[in-house]
């Protein structure tokens, strides 16, 4: 058993590939080594600026001996049969297999192979090179004359197996025992022994291999240097990664800007110095309110204390606050509604217009959301007119991140609502599983029309999602929606609500070039109202001579669609309720088709689970199931359906009469609960079935011999199945 | 008079001696020192010293200054960091040698940078010239959180694999200069190192021609001449392209001069997008249409002695 060391020394990584690539190195070398037979005790990565590392400890000297048998042909096959066995167990001719007697089938050949253990030093020759030919980078490059890809040029490679050189070269690279420090403080070549070694003379020469540890003394340098200033750090774990990622030797130095700039929004500061120059910055503790001083990580020991570096970092950090300062400045001087015919400029999507004709849209859509979601529809039009117009102003162009904050920003600077302005920041969430879904209901009115507004858009041009690609982002939005409505209680159809924003833009196309005059036909339909026929009429009046195409397609087209976009809502709410424990099989069970009310979809799951954790329900659900089965046997076997009402007067036992009574008196409480949206009452009235099902079971014989009685009870039995219907399909539920 | 012996030359106090130190730098190092190309470009890179010679085999060293325009950075010489006309220092070296940081490095101490007490690193920014048909993998390299020069390892030019591999490397030396200057705009920067009344600053040459600029680049140019210039210098770039095409087999005879044309479209299309005429929709077509001139003078290039072709 002995160590490895193996080291990747190259030009400076992308600070965000870093992890993910030693990562990646681990797994590859450790997978080789593994499919070579080899054991060993444990493996661990680093990875930085420059060098990838890998040790493994405890790694095997030697691969195991193998022994195989494997059996040929019959002695005297024909020599197609023996060559092909030659070639697949690796012998140069039939003398070297041995001839197994076997009375019964006749004698045949075997191959016995016998493969000695290799040293591991020769294996890892093997394994390393084939492991940095094929790494897995995101983006990699040739350089010079080489044909070698690597994310920079490689210039190294330190390999020691049990404290020897493991000697290979790739393209020309020669491992070795050597390695290089700080790009600056120790830039000498120097020899290693093994990993204890290798980690303090690189500390010697100022590396710090670890990324962990280099976070943790720039995050202590930077709560010290706050603290030092009476202030608090603004902390930033992808910040703190990053600069990790960028520095061998981090040094924590701290400098300060104008009081002046602090009039700028604080999150356009934090943006500004973390964007561009990668520092951290400060805020009073008490108050909240941000500083005028930021924290920056250098990667050098100056003999001059720092002073010319912060000097430096302070005059850029200057003119990018400068720049801040005069967009924030500049923005103001114009309103977020003077700003709209700017969006004309930009182009949502090719097949769906400009941003301009979207903010259109989504007035409209946020007007008609409104009454629906408790939003006031005038507030909602304006905040669905405004929502997108900051996208033009100097500092979102500059800071693509900002969008939605500056427009909050500018609307409330020209006296906007507050509901308002603060709907033109929320309308974007939630962006992420972690992100909060907006609670006013104006923006609730903006974030729901925006994301309907998407998704109706990229059905209408079949730009749906396929498999891991999902370019437009629609599963969050549909997400989105879900949470949106769930979360806050919503009543809300989604079939009811897209219907005319589908009809529309799936008839985009149709209307050619004249999209001016197509556009205001959006003015024509409304959720209240909308009406397929009534669409195809008013397309049919605007645009009736070139619309032979649109007649023949419409419907078709518009109702495929939009079962498709219906049933992916189903499964992004499906995803949501199974991460959130749900039953996977129980939403199956209530979501029809048709289902289009996602807060009733849930209440149903719910009320369902409740029942089926009560005695009643979980042997009604065994009567449902065996009813079932016992129908699907006897439909095979007759080859046909026994659905149709059961006939009262070939009822013979009570049991019967009993069983048909309660499946009628539940199925008509159970609609009626369910018509009032109480699933509880829906599920009771269903519990009152156990007992005669139950009876029924135990006392009457279904495959009676006279055929019109086992008609008649299967017909019954088929009952069940229809009347639970009602709640929930059974047969979708396990167990 | 003056002394017939040169002055030693003050990076820090001049901007023409930092020219000229980069100059004696990559000189000593044997580039070819090249003059400006005597065309508008949007970035050294149009040089056909370094599109051009990026492709195809043979080795090739060169350096030089390029006078930069991009006409939507006009800022009237109201901004003290943006300029429509600036200058940058190109060096290109093929095959890409493997010191060619430490070369780079070199020549920064040279202009004063001193690496001791400045904290110099390559951080990750890739390029890509759409209208070059053209990427690489690199750096940009700061000083003190300054972004003081582009570090590129060209992969494909006009579409075509560079083999072998050039590094090139683009110094911004109005901002260079300012950073060894330590002034913070731009028409403040020492020109020629003399005081007094014999200072030239950068003011001094070049502001008025940023206000002339400026105007000319955002309201005066002629957009229905503008357009006229674009459809003919595109017309003459494939013109010159099939009369000097002698067959597959056979050497081209005319790459350069219509690569001139291609170079000549790509400043008018710049033109045409400060004075706000080409939409978002247009402007990508516009951008392929020169990008296929590009394309195709790169596939000609590599079909002439110095592309290799022979």
């Amino acid at each position: 058993m002995s160590d490895l060391l193996l080291e990747l020394f190259s030009e400076e990584i992308p600070a965000g590939m870093q992890a993910r690539a030693g990562e990646d190195l681990k797994r590859l070398v450790t997978d080789g080594l593994k499919s070579a037979g080899l054991e060993f005790a444990s493996a661990k990565n680093f990875a930085g600026p420059r060098r990838l590392t890998l040790v493994i400890e405890g790694l095997a000297d030697k691969s195991p001996d193998i022994s195989d048998e494997r059996k040929g042909p019959r002695v005297g096959a024909p020599d197609k049969a023996i060559e092909g066995f030659l070639r697949g167990a690796g012998l140069s001719s039939i003398d070297e297999a041995v001839v197994v007697a076997d009375e019964k089938k006749g004698d045949f050949y075997v191959a016995r192979i016998e493969k000695p253990g290799r040293p591991t030093s020769d294996i890892l020759t093997e394994v390393i090179p084939a492991v940095i030919r094929q790494f897995p980078w995101p983006k990699s490059q040739r350089w010079g004359s080489g044909a070698l890809r690597w994310v920079r040029p490689l210039h190294s490679i330190l390999c020691l197996f049990g404290g020897k050189t493991v000697g290979f070269d790739v393209d020309g690279i020669k491992s070795g025992n050597e390695t290089r420090g700080h790009r600056f403080m120790a830039p000498d070549a120097f020899e290693v022994k093994d990993f204890a070694d290798y980690e303090k003379k690189l500390r010697d020469a100022f590396v710090i291999l670890s990324a962990g540890e280099r976070e943790e003394i720039i995050l202590n340098g930077a709560r010290v240097a706050a603290g030092d200033a009476k202030l608090e750090l603004v902390e930033d774990t992808a910040l703190l990664a990053e600069n990790a990622g960028l520095v061998e030797w981090p040094v924590v130095l701290s400098g300060t800007f104008d009081e002046e700039f602090l009039s700028v929004p604080p999150e356009v500061i934090v943006t500004a110095i973390r964007k561009h120059q990668k520092c951290f910055s400060l805020r009073d503790g008490t108050s909240g309110r941000l500083a005028n001083a930021f924290i920056l990580v250098s990667n050098l020991m100056a003999e001059d204390g720092g002073k010319a570096i912060i000097a430096g970092n302070e005059r850029v950090i200057r003119a990018r606050l400068s720049d801040a300062k005069f967009f924030w400045d500049q923005d103001r001087k114009v309103k977020l509604e003077e700003r709209l015919p700017e969006l004309e400029g930009i182009i949502f999507h090719e097949k769906l217009g400009t941003q301009a004709e979207r903010v259109e849209r989504l007035k409209k859509l946020a007007r008609e959301l409104a009454p629906l979601v408790g939003a006031e529809p005038e507030k909602a039009e304006r905040a669905g007119a405004l929502c997108k117009a900051d996208l033009v102003t100097d500092m979102v162009v500059e800071f693509p991140d900002l969008q939605g904050l500056m427009g909050r920003y500018y609307a409330f600077d020209q006296d906007e609502a507050p509901e308002v302005a603060s709907a033109i920041e929320e309308h974007y969430r939630p962006q992420g599983p972690n992100d909060a879904v907006p609670e006013n209901p104006v923006a609730i009115a903006v974030a729901l029309a925006d994301k309907l507004d998407t998704l109706v858009g990229f059905w209408a041009i079949d730009e749906k999602p396929t498999g891991s690609k999902d370019p437009y982002a629609l599963r969050r939005a549909a997400l989105g929606v879900i949470r949106i409505v769930l979360e806050n209680k919503l009543r809300l159809g989604i079939r009811h609500a897209v219907r005319p924003e589908l009809a529309f833009q799936i008839s985009r196309k149709y209307a050619l070039d004249a999209l001016e005059p197509f556009g205001a036909l959006h003015d024509l339909i409304s959720i209240e109202s909308f009406d397929p026929a009534e669409w195809m009429r008013i397309f049919r009046d605007a645009f009736g001579d070139v619309t032979a195409d649109f007649e023949k397609e419409f419907s078709e087209v518009f109702v495929q669609t939009l079962g498709g976009l219906l049933s992916f809502f189903h499964d992004r709410l499906k995803v949501y309720l199974r991460d959130r424990g749900a039953r996977h099989d129980l939403i199956d069970a209530v979501i029809s088709e048709d289902a289009d009310d996602l807060l009733m979809i849930v209440a149903r799951v719910e009320a369902l689970g409740r029942f089926l954790s009560t005695d009643d329900g979980a042997n009604l659900l065994a009567g449902v199931k065996r009813a079932t089965n016992i129908i699907r046997i006897e439909e095979k076997k007759d080859k046909r359906a026994f659905d149709g009402a059961p006939d009262v007067a070939l009822f013979q036992q009570d049991e019967e009469k009993v069983l048909a009574t309660a499946i009628g008196d539940a199925s008509d409480s159970a609609a009626a609960a369910v018509e009032n949206e109480d699933f509880e009452g829906a599920m009771a009235a269903m519990a009152k079935l156990r007992a005669p099902v139950d009876a029924f079971f135990d006392h009457v014989t279904v495959n009676a011999d006279d055929s019109a009685l086992r008609e008649n009870r299967l017909k019954l039995l088929n009952r069940i199945r229809e009347a639970t219907l009602a709640v929930a399909d059974f047969s979708k539920i396990e167990g | 008079m003056a002394d017939a012996k040169p002055a030693p030359l003050r990076p820090g106090k001049s901007f023409q001696d930092l020219i000229l130190v980069l100059q004696q730098y990559w000189a000593a190092y044997g580039c070819v020192l090249l003059q400006p190309y005597d065309m508008e470009v949007g970035a050294g890179t149009f040089h056909p010293a370094t599109t051009l010679r990026a492709l195809g085999p043979n080795p090739w060293n060169a350096a030089y200054v390029q006078p930069s325009r991009r006409p939507t950075d006009g800022r009237y010489g109201e901004n003290p960091n943006r300029l429509q006309h600036y200058y940058q220092y190109q060096v290109i070296l093929k095959p890409s040698p493997p010191d060619i940081q430490d070369l780079y490095l070199k020549s920064l101490y040279a202009i004063g940078i001193d690496p001791k007490n400045h904290d110099i690193r390559f951080v990750e920014d890739d390029w890509e010239s759409p209208t070059l048909g053209a990427w690489g993998l690199g750096w940009e390299v700061w000083c003190d959180g300054m972004e003081v020069s582009q570090f590129t390892y060209f992969q494909q030019v006009g579409g075509f694999d560079c083999v072998p591999v050039s590094g090139e490397l683009t110094y911004g030396l109005e901002r260079l200069a300012m950073y060894c200057q330590g002034v913070d705009n731009v028409y403040d920067l020492n020109f020629n190192g003399r005081e007094g009344a014999d200072k030239v600053t950068y003011g001094d040459v070049f502001l008025q021609a940023e206000q002339e600029y400026s105007r000319h680049n955002f309201e005066y140019a002629d957009t229905g001449r503008l357009l006229q210039h674009f459809r003919d210098a595109e017309a003459e770039c494939k013109a010159l392209l099939e009369a000097g095409a002698r067959g597959e087999e056979s050497l081209h005879e005319c790459v350069l001069p219509a690569y001139d044309q291609c170079i000549k479209a790509s400043h008018i299309f710049n033109l045409l997008d400060a004075r706000g005429v080409i939409s978002v929709t247009e402007r990508q077509a516009y951008i392929l249409r020169v990008r296929d001139l590009a394309k195709a003078c790169c596939g000609a290039w590599l079909q002439t002695e110095a592309g290799g072709g022979a």
